[in-house]
């Protein structure tokens, strides 16, 4: 049973299995704040979680505009979540302009909460209403829950010495209080938490305490007077451990991190602010009691020379941008494949090209990665299908960056970098040991001597006695590492370089079907951020009885050894992709059987919906 | 390749700097001597070959690293300042020297050398400022003269030069030198100084280009021309040229510049000449606008001021923080905050 339809019948017909709440409002209302005591609490009740924040690019636009609205969205419940929803159940809107900008992702029928008392002459004004919504009729079909949310938390707030701007800005919680009552959650994880943010005003603390209460007593009395009902939302069966939420940019910071640990090699991440990135930078410079040295460099060229120094130097060098960044940085990409040094390289991809949309998701650069630079100039590319994976192929491209000394780019994408999702907080006790070692011995030393199995060139660190040694971006020779401009030799380089990063396939484990037959009427292969909504979408046809499998790609060059063959059963290929068909051209290049491209470039991600009717479409409906 | 180490060798000579490779710059150029002046304060400093790193960007001067037998990286154009950032941060023990040049250094790479100034990397930067594009032959530079004809200015440079010494003055740089090529002993002196100090040291060399713009130092760094047209700077002595050591140098009030006077002539007021006090950025930067042909060219260190290089400051900061922290290991991270059991 949906959400909405329990909301209005209680205990008739069952329990829904997961509801989509979207919080919404003035960038200065504290919606993400909400947002986030909102999943704490649910995936401490032990639901599923997935969210997402949504928020302005404007620093600080006008109050009350369109432009200045910030959203969060959740999708929580008792099965495995895979995405954010394609739609909410329940919209709470602290404003006009987050009504106006939010409607269309609600569901026909789902519930309206809305702040009466913004909804003034000025407010419908700034939101571009030429009449109220709530009373013009023109929110039928939907169910509306008018409440005037700001004199209510003037109210409750009454008792306390503040400021009336300070009573008034705990509205937010007033609302988080009744989207509590909706869903029978403990109020118990916020209270706590404003009773220590707020440790040194506890007026402010207590204050908003009260309009959390006061907004789940509403709920109370108005079920009482079955104007509305609240609503079960049942745990998930999640493997048992401890857990926490985690972004993909968190996670692929902490990869890094982790990386180093597991390496024992001190990280050194050189980085320049960019949108989707910018936010792994912010997490490793927290971690400096670890030893992460961060440096914010003067530009995207210096940040990724910076750490082609830092691999030079033998410590673990990487660096993170988005695509126009990587675009800036790809010279020294260069630099990097033929001086054939560790660099890991993440690509928090958004949407272009050039400028593009910046806070707006895309996995446009697949091209990019795999193919953008001068020369013959290959390096391995993986991609993580969700904010926790970033952290394992993190640790993975660190792991394939040093024992094949090359350059690796890792992406992901401004929705896996900003999305978040409960954690089982990994063992690192469990995780391998991806040390290499350097060179030390003179004897016979030469910078390209190679590995006769991984053909990685030895690893000689300045600082260590008698093996002096020079290196950079001109030819080598094969055997002395002079620069050579010696035709048969540059062949034989550039032919190694590319055999090097071809053999990686043979030490990645084997592409493994996700869902469904190998000899399956029609495949959907994916990569990256998508995993989430095509697993859900499979799988919802797939219980509807359509033949159709799911495959999920991790290495993207050099591809799994086996993901032509496994892919060949398949009666037809379906590859859905935020980009206008890039993997389709990429498995051509790779001779593996022909796909169809489904693109999606509006800067969303692809609802299940979506998905399912694409995939009804190949199968004939 | 050599395989002795230094804990039992003999002190190293000027030959245990150069490697095997067969030196290709143009007969005559001015890059010989650099290096040979950079060989001999290695040896002379007592630097040691494992812990010397050059770092080169992309012209004739970037070809450096390869003819010293101590580590090297020959990078791509105008980065090298960048990759010796990542290259301190993962190793501030390393004896750092960046090889670029004017073009490497000051249009393709500008930024770059800005930052290394004002982060204050410890590293030796050598600007070779030879005034025009040797390597791709010929076109004229940032620091190219103003109505130069070169390949790519036929009817002659229409852009006012750049003035490498404000330059890295205006960047924030606490080390900054002059020097000519063929004045061997000073170059030393000025190397040494340069190692010496810790943190981002500039010194432009100014180095002829016998094919592509040959004698541009024939104005002031001849045998002839040298006393009257260069003022070879010594911290604490005061600024004083000319042959017969008759010229000196006092600020003049109404201008803020310096102005040159006649020692014992009318315009002496008796005080003596200003006396050079590196450590004074004012002072430095009246002695770097000082331009042919109405001033001599001023050359040794020009300024030295000290302050934590950047590698320093951010060990600093880890050491603090692991001081001030319980955690100990990304586990301690990831169990931070808020967690769950299910």
């Amino acid at each position: 049973m949906p959400a909405t339809q329990c909301f209005a019948q209680h205990g008739q017909g069952g329990v829904p299995d997961s509801a989509v709440v979207r919080f919404a409002g003035d960038s200065g209302d504290g919606i993400q704040l909400l947002g986030d005591q909102f999943s704490l609490t649910s995936a401490i009740a032990g639901n599923a979680i997935s969210t997402f924040p949504d928020y302005p690019s404007e620093v600080r636009a006008p109050q009350g505009s369109t432009y200045g609205v910030s959203a969060f969205q959740i999708q929580f419940g008792g099965r495995n979540i895979k995405t954010i929803g394609d739609s909410a159940d329940v919209l709470i809107a602290f404003n006009p302009a987050a009504l106006k900008t939010n409607l269309e992702i609600l569901k026909p029928g789902g519930l309206i909460i809305a702040d009466q008392g913004t909804f003034s002459k000025r407010g419908l004004k700034k939101a571009g209403y030429e009449t109220s919504p709530l009373t013009d009729g023109s929110l039928e079909g939907y169910r509306l829950l008018a409440i005037d949310i700001t004199k209510q938390t003037l109210a409750a707030t009454a008792p306390f010495d503040l400021s009336k701007k300070d009573k008034q800005r705990c509205k937010n919680f007033w609302g988080l209080g009744l989207i509590f009552w909706l869903f029978h959650q403990k109020r118990a994880t916020t209270t706590a938490w404003l009773d220590r943010k707020f440790a040194k005003k506890p007026e402010i603390a207590r204050a908003n305490i009260a309009a959390l209460n006061a907004g789940h007593a509403y709920g109370e009395n108005i079920e009482a007077s079955h104007e509305l009902y609240s609503c079960h939302i049942p745990a998930a069966e999640m493997p048992p451990g401890k857990y926490r939420a985690v972004t993909g940019s968190q996670a692929a910071a902490w990869g890094l991190a982790a990386a180093s640990e597991l390496s024992g090699r001190p990280l050194v991440f050189s980085s320049y602010p960019i949108t989707p990135a910018t936010t792994i930078l912010h997490h490793l410079a927290r971690l400096k009691d670890l030893g992460v040295i961060t440096f914010q460099a003067e530009d995207e060229i210096a940040a990724m020379c910076a750490a082609i120094g830092t691999a030079f130097a033998g410590s673990l060098g990487a660096t993170a941008s988005s695509g126009p960044g990587i675009a800036l940085k790809t010279e020294a990409i260069g630099l990097a494949v033929a001086a054939e040094l560790p660099v890991v390289i993440i690509n928090s991809q958004r949407a272009g090209p050039s400028t593009g949309l910046p806070t707006k998701t895309e996995q446009s650069d697949l091209y990019q990665a795999v193919y953008g630079r001068n020369g013959d100039t290959p390096l391995p590319v993986l991609a993580a299908r969700s904010p926790a994976d970033c952290f394992d192929v993190t640790i993975e491209a660190v792991r394939i960056a040093l024992k094949y000394m090359t350059p690796v780019m890792m992406l992901m994408d401004g929705y896996l970098g900003n999305a978040s999702e409960p954690w089982l907080i990994p063992d690192m006790n469990k995780l391998p040991d991806i040390s290499v070692k350097n060179c030390t011995d003179p004897e016979g030393f030469s910078p390209f001597k190679r590995d006769a199995d991984t053909l990685a060139r030895l690893w000689a660190i300045p600082g260590t006695p008698g093996l002096e040694h020079r290196i950079g971006g001109l030819e080598r020779d094969y055997v002395t590492g002079d620069v050579s401009y010696d035709p048969g030799n540059h062949q034989k380089m550039s032919q190694i370089r590319i055999d090097k990063v071809k053999g990686i396939a043979s030490d990645l484990p084997e592409l493994e079907i996700d869902q469904g037959e190998r000899d399956a009427e029609l495949g959907v292969i994916g990569w990256g951020s998508t995993y989430g909504p095509i697993s859900r979408a499979v799988s919802n046809m797939r219980e509807k009885g359509a033949s159709v499998a799911h495959v999920h790609l991790r290495y993207l060059y050099p591809f799994a050894r086996n993901q032509c063959e496994i892919t060949s059963g398949f009666g037809r290929i379906l590859v859905p992709e935020m980009n206008m068909g890039q993997l389709v051209t990429v498995m051509r290049d790779n001779n593996c059987p022909p796909a169809e491209g489904f693109s999606k470039v509006t800067g969303r991600p692809f609802t299940v919906t979506e998905l399912e009717e694409a995939i009804a479409a190949r199968l004939g409906g | 390749m050599d395989t002795k180490t230094d804990t039992v060798s003999p002190p190293l000579t000027i030959k245990d700097f150069a490697s095997d490779q067969e030196v290709r710059w143009c007969p005559g150029c001015g890059d010989y001597s650099v290096i040979k002046a950079v060989q001999k304060t290695l040896v002379e400093v007592g630097a040691k070959r494992e812990n010397t790193v050059f770092v080169s960007g992309i012209g004739c001067s970037s070809r450096f690293p390869y003819y010293m037998d101590t580590y090297g990286f020959h990078g791509i154009h105008g980065r090298a300042p960048a990759i010796a950032s990542g290259l301190l941060l993962a190793n501030p023990d390393l004896d750092v020297w960046i090889i670029t040049g004017d073009g490497d250094g000051l249009s393709i790479g500008g930024n770059h050398m800005l930052h290394v100034l004002r982060h204050n990397y410890n590293c030796v930067i050598l600007l070779f400022n030879n005034g025009v594009y040797g390597l791709t032959k010929g076109q004229y530079s940032p620091t190219s003269e103003r109505g130069q004809i070169t390949p790519s200015s036929p009817m002659g440079v229409i852009d006012p030069p750049l003035e490498p010494i404000q330059f890295a003055i205006g960047a924030g740089a606490h080390f900054v030198a002059r020097v000519v090529d063929i004045q061997q002993q000073q170059m030393i002196d000025v190397l040494k100084a340069a190692y010496e100090h810790k943190g981002a040291a500039m010194i432009e060399i100014f180095q002829n280009c016998t094919v592509f713009n040959d004698g541009m130092c024939d104005s002031f760094a001849t045998k002839s021309t040298k006393f009257e047209h260069q003022i070879e700077l010594v911290a604490g002595q005061p600024l004083i040229y000319g042959k017969a050591r008759d010229k000196g140098f006092k600020c003049d009030p109404g201008s803020l510049s310096l102005k040159s006077y006649d020692i014992g002539g009318e315009d002496d007021d008796g005080h003596g000449a200003i006396v050079h006090d590196p450590a004074n950025r004012s002072l430095a930067f009246m002695l770097a606008q000082m331009q042919m042909p109405e001033y001599p060219v001023a050359t040794g260190v020009i300024y030295n001021a000290p302050e934590a290089s950047y590698e320093r400051e951010a060990m600093r900061q880890v050491e603090e923080a692991k001081a001030s922290s319980d955690r100990k290991s990304v586990t301690d991270v990831l169990n931070q905050g808020f967690t769950w059991e299910v």
